[in-house]
């Protein structure tokens, strides 16, 4: 608001300006270059998004234009914002633009705030670090900040400590901070990732208001193409330091020239969504709105005839690999008992893929690990290769899991450091093939390894030397080194980048359609599990909102649950993402309108 | 601990361009960059040669009283004098040296053992198990270490093994905190839980991945075990309730040396005192190059 005149005096300007920016880190080991020759430019009210693998100093690039680099980091070129170089500025003049001319959002909004500061008062002082006003006056500005951030009752809000508020509204929060000076320029590192898709699909329509009401310039850092389709009006690809291709949106999305961003665009899992906006807008919108609100007034749970869609949809014969039949999970007593899962059933038959989405706390994990007999449920009875878990002890029980592969989302957690990789991948021959020699293990290792493509030779290596997706098909290959009947993953791609993704899912599939095992894959990515799994069960709230066969489900759900869940993850088509987005809001609109009473 | 630490230095250690450098070879680097850890890790080498091998080069008796010799200053004949019953000076610190560092090391690394085994079973097991286990360790700390040693080696008079035995019961309260803290962060490591999943035993769980896991917190948690092990034998053998004679340590060296004092024998009392001080400092020097040399690679 305040920012108007500037605005238009300097429309033309950019407000950030990087010439030949290059960034050198002097690590114990080397000097390692991280960004070199970047030049780009935002003119205020455009947003430029950065984007780029894991490593390709895109975040570097946002650092250093905020002259936020640590201490072992060279930096050279010209990077200025507003007309005032950052690289050769002292601190003291980096103080004065930091949180005023340009200000930043950081990616995970739970560490950004200070734990021991009611969110009100760390507004006002970031207000009273660059204005002379009064604790007052800061104080009110702070609670019309809140509200224009969309933190519902601001004035409570206002004293409330960050661990009372949700992710979603801390990153608010964090946002309120950063727009609190009215910033001509917003630096936004990740700003969605640590989010769910829905909380994600609302910080990015609160961004893009701001930033359309005061005419700030936005620097969007992010791995997503689905947010820089949602979000961005032009778009610069890194890829090992360099920008390989910049340009409009639908230009970079849509017509991409650089043979990276193209690789990179293939990767990415798309979600095959209903054409709602073409084939049949009216009928679907009124589903919406008509059936929402009336989904909602009732609980769903489990649906018995989640069965019968499985034997249809899946055609699968035989007694299923792992079975669970009314499972509830509650962790804590009394009052403050929290029920992780409530009354889940679900089964996986022989040779069949089931996908359990949700987001965050929906249970998803927790359902894994009930079926890999790591957590016993409360309630309800759990069933693995057709024995009851509960009715075994000791000996039999680990036989039975002799049956089971699990891979996990962390790829550097994963696995031992102090392993070598062969040994990692031979420690379930060592726990349920005792008599194996030592040479067959060993063969045995190396085969493996082969199938999920990695050489032969890695058997000798540390974890450590290893690359993320590598790891991960380490991991994998524990897991099939016993040949087992289900496999269980949970996340196992979320950690990596999407071009490292798609290699690992493929090799999974490959591997099913040729040893035949059944797969239990949790996820919280619908295009994940849209591709992988032939059904799939939507979790929310401990509970499983609907499960059915992966096309029908995805495409035509059932509970508005899932509608909702669908409409929030962002394609990475600019064009048809605007469709989506526009349709989403009108729906919200109308939901409120209808249920708001 | 010297002979891993040494050679590493030689080749290659110091200029590795490649990402590649073990966590292993990181950390000796840090360590031996740190100057105090490694003047430490000099003077715990240089007297376990003197001890050790001293004696083979400056040979001298030990057991027989030589009541014609007492308490002669320095000389060429005996370079640190003689005490009240005539052994050489430079030969007892030796001798005793011997001791206390055999002890101390032994004290040190049973301690260490049993903290170990007795705070990975307890965060290992968590609950009820881990509840019990640590209020011993609780009540354990509340008595003084000096205050159980004092009263068991009053009673027992206890020999070389009785005496390990007695610090190592004593001492290994610490290290079975520092210790379970690790484990509870560790046992929920995915490739813990990945090894339960599939049906691993909790031993296999603590043996082959809790337990080389936390070791570079073990190694540290022993160096500065050692250190304490030492000092406690030099407490113990000053008030005259270590080994007993002819056999002696440096705390026991101490204490006649004192006896002393007042006629300016100083080469009774000064080599045993600075031999403690230097030991004990030099463990804890080591201990703490340990440690960082550990935690920068554990951060990265």
């Amino acid at each position: 608001m305040t920012a108007q005149p500037d605005g238009t005096a300097t429309a033309a300007e950019p407000i950030l300006e990087l010439d030949d920016l290059g960034v050198v880190f002097t690590t114990e080991s080397a000097r390692v270059p991280a960004v070199r020759g970047v030049s780009l430019r935002v003119r205020p009210g455009e947003t430029l998004a950065l984007v780029g693998e894991s490593g390709s100093g895109k975040s570097t690039v946002a650092l250093a234009a905020m002259g936020l680099l640590s201490g072992n980091a060279r930096v050279t070129g010209r990077a200025a914002v507003a007309g005032t170089d950052i690289v050769g500025a002292d601190e003291a003049g980096l103080a004065r633009l930091r949180g005023r001319t340009v200000s930043m959002v950081f990616q995970e909004p739970a560490t950004a705030l200070d734990p021991l500061t009611r969110v009100g008062g760390q507004i006002s002082e970031v207000i009273r670090n660059h204005h002379d006003v009064t604790a007052q006056d800061a104080a009110a500005r702070a609670v019309d900040l809140l509200r224009r951030v969309g933190i519902p009752e601001p004035e409570r809000r206002a004293s409330a400590y960050p661990f009372e508020l949700s992710g979603g509204q801390r990153q608010r929060v964090v946002i309120a901070m950063a727009i609190a000076n009215d910033p001509a320029l917003l630096i936004a590192d990740e700003p969605t990732t640590a989010l769910d898709v829905t909380v994600q699909a609302e910080i990015l329509d609160l961004l893009r208001r701001l930033a359309a009401e005061t005419g700030t310039g936005v620097l969007l850092v992010t791995h997503n193409m689905g947010v820089v389709a949602d979000f961005a009006d032009r778009v610069a690809v890194m890829y090992q330091g360099r920008i390989v291709e910049s340009g409009t949106v639908e230009d970079v999305l849509l017509h991409p020239t650089h043979d990276y961003t193209r690789r990179l665009l293939a990767a990415v899992p798309r979600l095959t969504v209903a054409p709602t906006g073409e084939r049949r807008p009216a009928g679907e919108a009124r589903t919406v709105t008509g059936r929402g609100p009336q989904d909602e007034g009732e609980p769903v749970g489990a649906r018995p005839d989640g069965e019968s869609d499985s034997t249809s949809g899946g055609g699968a014969a035989g007694e299923p690999v792992v079975e669970l039949r009314d499972v509830s999970v509650v962790y804590g007593r009394g009052k403050r008992a929290v029920r992780a899962l409530d009354g889940v059933s679900f089964v996986v038959r022989p040779g069949e893929t089931l996908g359990l989405v949700g987001e965050s706390g929906s249970g998803k994990s927790t359902a894994a690990r009930v079926a890999l007999g790591l957590i016993g449920p409360n309630a309800g009875t759990v069933s693995l290769f057709g024995t009851d878990l509960a009715r075994t002890r000791g000996r039999a029980r680990r036989a039975l899991r002799a049956g089971i592969g699990v891979v996990l989302q962390d790829p550097v957690a994963s696995l031992d450091a102090r392993m070598t990789v062969g040994s990692c991948v031979a420690e379930p021959l060592l726990v349920h093939r005792r008599e194996m020699s030592a040479r067959d293990r060993r063969s045995r290792v190396e085969d493996v390894l082969e199938q999920v493509r990695l050489p032969r030779a890695l058997a000798r290596r540390a974890p450590g030397e290893l690359s993320g997706g590598q790891r991960q098909r380490v991991s994998l290959a524990r897991a099939l080194v016993l040949e087992p009947r289900l496999l269980v993953a949970d996340e196992p791609t979320s950690a990596l980048d999407v071009s490292v993704q798609e290699a690992v899912l493929e090799v999974i599939t490959e591997l099913q359609d040729d040893l035949g095992f059944a797969c239990l894959i949790v996820s919280h990515d619908l295009a994940v599990v849209q591709h992988f799994a032939r059904r799939v069960a939507v979790m929310r709230a401990g509970r499983i909102e609907e499960q059915g066969p992966t096309g029908e489900t995805l495409l035509h759900p059932e509970t508005d649950y899932t509608r909702r869940l669908l409409a929030a993850a962002p394609v990475p088509d600019p064009v048809v993402q605007r469709a989506r987005r526009t349709e989403r809001l009108a729906a919200l609109a109308a939901g409120r309108t209808e249920g708001g009473a | 601990m010297s002979a891993i630490l040494q050679p590493a230095e030689l080749p290659g250690a110091t200029d590795t361009p490649h990402e590649g450098a073990s966590g292993v070879r990181l950390a000796v680097r840090r360590f031996l960059r740190n100057r105090l850890a490694v003047a430490g890790l000099c003077v715990v080498a240089f007297f376990v040669l003197f001890c050790f091998v001293g004696p083979l080069v400056y040979s001298t008796d030990q057991t027989h009283t030589a009541l014609q010799q007492v308490n002669l200053s320095p000389s060429g004949n005996h370079w640190l004098g003689t005490d009240a019953v005539g052994h050489d000076e430079l030969g007892r610190l030796m001798y005793g040296g011997k001791v206390s560092l055999v002890v101390g090391l032994a004290a040190g690394v049973l301690a260490t053992v049993i903290g170990t085994l007795w705070g990975a079973t307890a965060g290992y097991a968590g609950g009820w198990i881990d509840a019990a286990m640590m209020r011993v360790v609780d009540a354990g700390i509340a008595i003084p270490a000096l205050f159980i040693l004092l009263v068991v080696s009053a009673i027992t008079t206890p020999g070389l093994a009785g005496m390990i035995l007695i610090l190592g019961l004593v001492s290994w309260l610490v290290p079975s905190r520092l210790i379970r803290a690790e484990t509870l962060s560790l046992k929920n490591r995915d490739y813990v839980l990945t090894l339960r999943a599939i049906g691993g035993t909790h031993a296999r769980a603590i043996l082959r991945h809790i337990l080389p896991n936390s070791v570079s917190t073990i190694i540290v948690a022993t160096t500065f075990q050692i250190a304490d092990a030492i000092l406690l034998v030099a407490y113990v053998s000053y008030l005259g309730l270590g080994v007993q004679p002819p056999s002696t340590d440096w705390g026991g060296m101490l204490a006649a040396g004192l006896n002393a004092a007042y006629s300016g024998y100083w080469w009774l009392i000064l080599p045993p005192g600075l031999a403690i001080i230097l030991v004990v400092w030099a463990f804890n020097a080591i201990g703490d190059g340990l440690r960082d040399a550990f935690d920068v690679r554990g951060r990265g």
